[in-house]
Formats: structure tokens, sequence, C-alpha cells
């Protein structure tokens, strides 16, 4: 059995806060539910699934109580940042077997109110069996994704000016979103001149913390054929996970190696079908290992292949149209605005950034930390059923 | 030097992992090999993953490999770093084989290169417990 063509989805609302002292997750939640129900143009009362997940003690029991929901379907499967993109799977596999009809999927973070230290903490874990071997080495998130970085320099000769295009392109799709955070153009200068984060990491080669949340609604593909908005139908997804093993670890090789190919063989497409990435841009690095190993370019060409403008809107491979964390937003868990980009693209309600060619969306999650351990989810939306 | 003086993380100690750790307060590096497929592991853990056995057998590292890669880190929260940036993380494979996290101290970061050789130093946290960090080796 497949999940290919069985649902869709068919709302989606990312809240247009950046930086909200005044609000709390879980209103940034419920602002985000009333605005993707009403995308969908269905109720509160149609909801019976739900799914959340946080870096802090958001619970998803907490969450129904919240909203007074009593779902017959709960998800609260914690991935890191590619959990919701897992969520639209998981929604897709229950309301395929009958579990729930209607699934909300939900996020909301105060991360840059709260002044979370998320790339530059250094504590490195929460006590889990592998921390022991590197909490004691200060290791950061940022230093983790430096790390792959700088051994993708030494075995390919990716240059820190390639890394930079990844963030040009990208701050130039943010220019076009109205609700991103920053809008001034930058230029590759710009990037190698803000002071370095982690070696090879400058600090435009991360991504930002802000505040901030979204929601999705699944339902079946059936049932969307009658709501608001033109469904954006699952049509292919996996997940998988890369951690140290037992000490043989390619630090180059990310989830995506394994996600990519199974979610595109479900969805029955190939990479030329892809007319929009939406790709998890925690660093600019995270964009290169990601495209490599989905297999959009071949491995240790990702530096010559993020260049030119090749991924901007308007190149020949849209790639993170929204401006991405690295200029949009990014609470901590990106997730979510991967799939809500790419519903709004493949409507064509994406303005001024709007990709000429919407039939398929690829959305790439990557949560934990790359060359330590971390997940991955692939998730393909298309305009046809498939 | 105490436990209290000593600012940075500390590993977490568990009936899984104290063997290691009391190797490393005596200076070893020790690796453990499984006694039912024969395979080396990094980190400890009790089972072997591939063939689930708990028979294991204990080998001493020399404590010598090479910068698989590595960062110099200018900007960290972490207690006790945030003190001494930069700092050097780096992955070290070890001439037994495995790929183990840690820093490289005792050498100029601008130095450190992927590829160069490296031995293990043990900073004593007190005289029950030391870390293994890496330091520039002779070549060989
Ligand atoms: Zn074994």
């Amino acid at each position: 059995m497949s999940l290919r063509g069985k649902t869709a989805v068919v709302g989606a609302y990312e809240h247009p806060t950046r930086y909200a002292p005044h609000l709390t997750p879980h209103r940034i939640m419920a602002e985000s539910a009333r605005g993707a129900l009403e995308d969908a143009g269905l109720a509160i009362a149609d909801v019976d699934g739900l799914c959340t997940a946080s870096m802090g003690p958001i619970g998803v029991i907490a969450l129904a109580n919240h909203l007074n929901l009593r779902p017959t379907y709960l998800d609260s499967t914690n991935l890191g940042g590619s959990s919701f993109v897992a969520h639209v799977a998981h929604a897709s596999a229950a309301i395929a077997a009958g579990l729930c009809r209607v699934v909300l999927i939900l996020y909301g973070s105060t991360a840059a109110s709260d002044r979370l230290a998320v790339g530059t903490g250094g504590t490195g874990g929460f006590g889990d069996p592998p921390d022991a071997y590197e909490t004691p080495y200060g290791p950061t998130v940022v230093g983790s994704y430096a790390m792959a970085a700088m051994r993708h320099m030494h075995e390919y000769g990716t240059t820190s000016r390639q890394l930079a295009e990844i963030a040009v392109t990208t701050r130039r799709h943010a220019a076009l979103n109205p609700a991103a955070k920053f809008h001034d153009p930058i230029t590759v200068e710009d990037v190698l001149a803000s002071r370095v984060v982690s070696s090879p990491l400058h600090l435009l080669d991360c991504c930002m913390i802000s505040d901030g949340g979204g929601a999705l609604v699944v339902t079946s593909a059936e049932r969307a054929r009658d709501l608001r908005k033109a469904p954006a139908y699952v049509l292919g997804a996996a997940e998988g996970v890369v951690h140290t093993g037992v000490g043989r670890q390619d630090l180059l090789e990310v989830a995506a190696a394994q996600t990519g190919p199974k979610a595109m063989a479900m969805a029955g497409i190939g990479h030329r079908d892809v007319d929009l990435r939406m790709i998890y841009d925690s660093f600019t690095i995270t964009v290169l290992l990601t495209l490599e190993n989905l297999g959009f370019c071949p491995r240790g060409e990702g530096g010559a292949f993020v260049c030119g403008g090749r991924l901007a809107f308007d190149g020949p491979c849209p790639t993170n149209t929204d401006g991405g964390g690295l200029s949009s937003n990014h609470p901590g868990m990106r997730g979510i605005f991967l799939v809500i980009e790419a519903v709004k693209q493949l409507r064509g309600d994406a303005g001024a950034r709007q990709v000429k060619k919407r039939d398929v969306a690829l959305c790439h999650g990557t949560g934990g930390v790359i060359s330590r351990r971390h997940s991955g989810a692939t998730l393909i939306l298309g305009r046809e059923r498939g | 030097m105490s436990r209290k003086d000593y600012k940075k993380p500390l590993p977490r100690i568990d009936e899984e992992n104290r063997w290691f750790w009391e190797a490393c307060a005596r200076h070893e590096l020790v690796l453990q090999r499984c006694g039912g497929c024969g395979e080396l592991r990094f980190y400890p853990r009790g089972l072997c993953p591939a063939c689930l056995s708990s028979s294991v057998e204990y080998v001493r590292s020399s404590g010598r490999g090479r910068i698989h890669t590595f960062t110099v880190t200018y900007q960290s929260q972490a207690p006790g770093f945030r003190d001494e940036l930069p700092y050097v993380m780096a992955y070290v494979d070890l001439d037994e084989g495995p790929r183990v996290l840690s820093n490289v101290v005792h050498t100029p970061p601008e130095e450190v290169k992927i590829g160069m050789a490296v031995e293990v130093v043990f900073e004593d946290v007190d005289e029950d417990l030391a870390i293994p960090r890496f330091r520039r080796a002779s070549e060989r």
C-alpha cells in the first residue's frame, strides 16, 4: 500500500509574527489553527486528529486541552525540525487507514523572545547515551554543521563563496516575501565579510532565530475536492535517520539519501518533475548537502550547482522561495514552513516570488544535528492526484 | 584541580559506561570489541548493535589518529568553553578505526589541518575523572 494520492494538504497558514514577546506558543498555535482551518473552509469541530512537536515541554495532550479538542488520532512524533514534514505523512497514513478524517498539524514558538541560544548553546544534548562522548567537547549546533562543511571543502574543493551563493539567492527570495524578516539584498562579499561563527561558516551562512508558527490541515483526497482551495495532494513521503552508529559515520551523508529516492519512487516521479524544492536551511551547508543527497546533483558537485542563481525562483531549480530560515523565519523547528510555502506555490498564491511551473513540490526537513545525529523527512506534493 | 573548579560539561556516567571513564581516569583510551562477531565499536555500550551479543573484549587504543574534519568555534555558550574562545572541535579517526568527536588542544587553531596526526591527551578533572582530548603528534 502506498500513500500516493490518498490525502491532501487542504489548509495552510504561516503565522506572520517574527518577534512576539506579547504572545505565547499556544496563542500562536491557536491563531495558526484558526488561519489554516479558515483557509481550508473547515471548522475546529471537524478536527479529529492532532499533531505537534516542540523544543520545549509543549505536549500534544496539553495542546488538545488548550484547544478543547478530543481527537481520535494524536501524534507528537519529535524528529526535531523535520517533525512537521513527517507529521503530514503520519496524518496521511492515519487518514488512509480510517483512524481519523481531518488532521490539524500545529507549531508555535517564541524562541527569539525567550532568547534561546539554539545554534550556539553548546550543551549538545539531553543526557542520551551518545551525549556523554560529545557534550564534554562543547559541541555547538553550528560547529557540528561546520565540520561537515569543512570536510566537504577538503574533499571536493567547495568554497565559502559557493556556500554564500545559497544565502544570497535565499535573501533575494525573502525580499519578495512581505512576511520575511530580512528584506535587504546581500552579496557574496557581504556573507564573506560577516564574522566567522564556527569555521568555515560565517554569520550569514546561519539561519536566524525568530518567533513564529504555523498550521496545516490534512484530509482525504475525496473530501479535499469539495473544500475551499485547490488541494496539494500527498504523492510520496519517507523518513529516516543518520547517526554516528558504531563510529564509522560518513559526515557528508544525510538522511535525504535514503528518504529522497523512497519518496520519489512512491510519487512515481523523477528529479526533472520537481518544480520546487523546499529544503531545511539551518545553514547554507545543509542546503548543499541535501541537494546532493536528494540526487539533484552528484555528490561533491553541490558547490558549482548552487551558483549562478540556479536556485532562484525564476531560475532552473527554484529552491526555498519563501526566504528560508536564512532570511524569512526560524523559530527553532522550521519543517512546517517548508510545507506551507510548497502549498502556496502549488496553488499559485506566492505573489512576486511565484514559480512559473508549479505541478510538483518536494519538501525535505532535517531535524537534529548533521555530523552527529539527525532525522530527515521528505514529502512530495502535487496539484494532480498522481 | 577539583571537580567544582572544572566548568566544562561532564559526561553522564552510568552503569553502561562507567568502565570507559574509569579507564580514562587511568589515562587509557579503551574500545570494545564484540565477543560474538568481532566488531569494534565506539561509543561504549553493553550489547553489540550488529549481533546483540553482550560478550565483549576490551581493546586499549593507541590513542593515535588523524583529523577527519574540524571547526574553530568563535561563538559558544557551552559552560567553560565560552571562556576559552576560540576552541577547536574535531572528528578524529583513531588508528583502530572508530571516528570520535573531541577537541584539539595545545595546538594553535590556525595550524590544525585535516589529515594531521594527533595523539590523545587526558585532562584530569579530579583523580576519578579525566576527559580524553587530542593534540598534534609528530608525523609518522
Ligand atoms: Zn557483535
